[in-house]
């Protein structure tokens, strides 16, 4: 540790100008679960983005003649009961992931932080009504609310997202409240409020940027967790409809053939969890390089 | 005689209503601040020294607080305004200092920032100008390389950094008065020596009234032209500095004033025990009948036990006792 210390001085002219960022870098440098778990997230980003590239053709197209076979070299990772080669349907599969994903804590960010704040920091019978209402929620499990959700909105990407996002609004207004009932306590608030600045600007300039670390944390964990339960709902028949390539739905699909064709259910499972892995372990990784009491 | 008031506080009473009762931690105080002048309050930690300095910017929640009496800034009074005209009033004719330099500067926004927003707030000007000017206000408050500190966050700067450029940023908008809560406790005694020369500058350049609030009489003695001693939430005694000083009139005073070591003065005396005022500041729960102080004062008398002491003026003088009646 000292060695590291030392030779981080001398490589950096500048020790000051960047000292925080180099100190986080070097945490993430260490916290090898969190360097696999961005990795991953990474091929998963990379994925999506070059789909068409890596799978040219159609991964919705059904082939009658081939369907259910093993892996093969035409097809690496088998065909489902359409013929359709299930890694292009994976890899498809993994821009409506990623974009359930982002939509999805999209929706709880939107929602959450800022009746969060507010809850937090107005106190009272604000504070009171909003609470309670987020006990309700958190009352049911997270699933079965994004379930009842789509009973009311009906299946379709758009709404999972919804569903699923707003399964996740009282997290973050649990979270982003509690944070700022401790930053408003802070003596720069009140020195703030003694300048005159309007509580609107007092929330979006002083108490966001203080609560930013454990939102960022929540997010990428939320990311993961948005992912299991879109593909809950896909299982069930639920979420995002055929023949939009969709890894629960896949997963839901393969279960009918599960012992004559393992591989059709296997692998969307196995997409599944490693992209699930890889944003809980980012998460965690995030939360020990943010916090500052966590030496290097 | 009297140069006209800026400030007069008439009967405050601001009382928190939590759930073991009522907390009345200031009780009908009446005090005045003249232009140009800096009003020193001192007392024990507890008798309501902040809680008037946050009663006059009305910046304590209410509930639980419950602010009541007469607060008149040139002759208007603070406590009927909207929450609208009191907020133009705070940072730019009133504003304040905290006693924690460390954490009353925010540190996710560079001290450049933080002034500006305070001048651009009550200035109406541009982003650029209220950067210079900031910029200018960290010149005068004697930070080294302005321009390169403006640019920086707070956990850069230390203690006594961090306290003048909050005193920058309070002075931004050239208040007419500055409320000091306890401006130097939490700095050491060289930076101290610092921030008061500064303020005195400050006061003279700007032409601010002071009311400066602090437990340390030797700071008083430095700064302060009149004081007002505080004892559970009433004002107990008001005079000039030097007349406090040279004659203290109420028991509780005269026990602050005893209280201070002296160095050099084994020499004159002999060595003698630091004195002490005996027991505690009472809880703001349970107030003994009659004088406030009369559990702890060393000259009780039995009317003390019974009534509570009048305002006793004596040689423009204020003291709440009934040994002056």
């Amino acid at each position: 540790m000292h060695e590291t210390l030392q030779t981080q001085v001398i490589r950096n002219p500048h020790p000051q100008a960047d000292s925080q960022l180099r100190r986080r870098w070097v945490k993430l440098r260490r916290n090898k679960a969190a360097l696999f778990g961005g990795v991953l997230i990474l091929i998963y980003l990379i994925t999506a983005l070059l789909a068409p590239i890596l799978f040219p053709g159609n991964p919705s197209a059904p082939n009658l003649m081939k369907s259910l076979e093993r892996p093969s070299i035409e097809h690496p990772l088998g065909t489902d009961e359409l013929g359709r080669s299930i890694l292009g349907r994976i890899i498809y599969g993994s821009r409506v992931s990623l974009l359930i994903s982002i939509g999805v804590v999209f929706v709880g960010l939107l929602v959450g932080v800022p009746l969060g704040l507010i809850s937090g920091y107005y106190g009272g019978k604000v504070d009171f009504g909003i609470q309670r209402v987020t006990d309700t929620l958190l009352a049911f499990p997270g699933f079965l609310l994004a379930l009842a959700l789509v009973a009311v909105l009906g299946v379709g990407l758009k709404n999972t997202i919804i569903s699923v996002g707003i399964s996740m609004v009282p997290i973050y207004i649990r979270l982003v409240r509690g944070c700022t009932l401790s930053v408003r306590e802070q003596t720069y608030v009140e020195a703030a409020r003694a300048m005159g600045t309007r509580d609107v600007t007092i929330l979006i300039r002083h108490i966001l940027p203080n609560v930013m670390a454990p939102i960022t944390i929540q997010t990428s964990l939320g990311m993961g967790t948005a992912i299991l339960f879109a593909a809950g709902l896909g299982f069930l028949g639920l979420g995002v409809q055929p023949p939009t390539p969709e890894w629960g739905t896949m997963l839901g699909s393969g279960r009918a053939y599960l012992f004559n064709a393992p591989h059709v259910a296997t692998f969307p499972g196995i997409a599944i969890f490693f992209a699930v892995l890889g944003f809980n372990l980012s998460g965690d990784g995030l939360r020990d390089i943010l916090d500052p009491r966590s030496k290097l | 005689m009297r140069q006209d008031s800026l400030l007069t506080i008439k009967n405050l009473r601001t009382c928190f209503h939590t759930y073991e009762g009522v907390l009345t931690a200031v009780d009908g105080i009446g005090l005045e601040i003249y232009r140009g002048e800096t009003l020193g309050v001192v007392g024990e930690s507890g008798c309501g020294k902040s809680v008037t300095a946050l009663s006059i910017l009305r910046l304590l929640a209410s509930p639980p607080a419950e602010i009541q009496g007469e607060i008149l800034f040139d002759g208007k009074n603070l406590l009927n305004m909207s929450l609208d005209e009191i907020r133009k009033i705070r940072g730019n004719s009133i504003s304040m200092i905290f006693q924690e330099p460390m954490t009353s500067l925010n540190p996710v926004l560079t001290i450049g920032e933080q002034i500006s927003e305070a001048i651009k707030l009550h200035q109406g000007v541009t982003h650029q100008e209220a950067w210079a000017e900031a910029v200018e206000m960290l010149q005068m408050v004697q930070i080294p390389s302005p321009e390169i500190r403006a640019k920086e966050y707070p956990h850069k700067l230390s203690g006594g950094m961090r306290q003048r450029a909050m005193i920058a940023m309070a002075l931004s908008c050239h208040p007419r008065l500055l409320l000091a809560d306890e401006p130097t406790t939490a700095l050491d005694v060289t930076i101290q020596a610092q921030i008061v020369d500064l303020m005195e500058r400050l006061k003279e350049e700007i032409k601010t009234s002071v009311l400066l609030i602090t437990h340390n009489l030797g700071l008083i003695a430095e700064m302060a032209k009149r004081v007002v001693v505080m004892y559970t939430g009433k004002v107990v005694e008001e005079a000039l500095v030097e007349d406090l000083f040279a004659e203290p009139l109420h028991p509780y005073t005269q026990g602050l004033l005893g209280s201070i070591p002296w160095m050099g003065r084994k020499m004159k005396a002999g060595r003698k025990q630091l004195q002490e005022i005996p027991g505690m500041v009472p809880s703001l729960l349970e107030m003994p009948e009659g004088c406030r102080f009369h559990p702890r004062c060393p000259r009780m008398m039995d009317i003390c036990r019974k009534e509570e002491p009048p305002l006793v003026q004596k040689d423009g003088r204020r003291v709440l006792c009934w040994l002056w009646k």
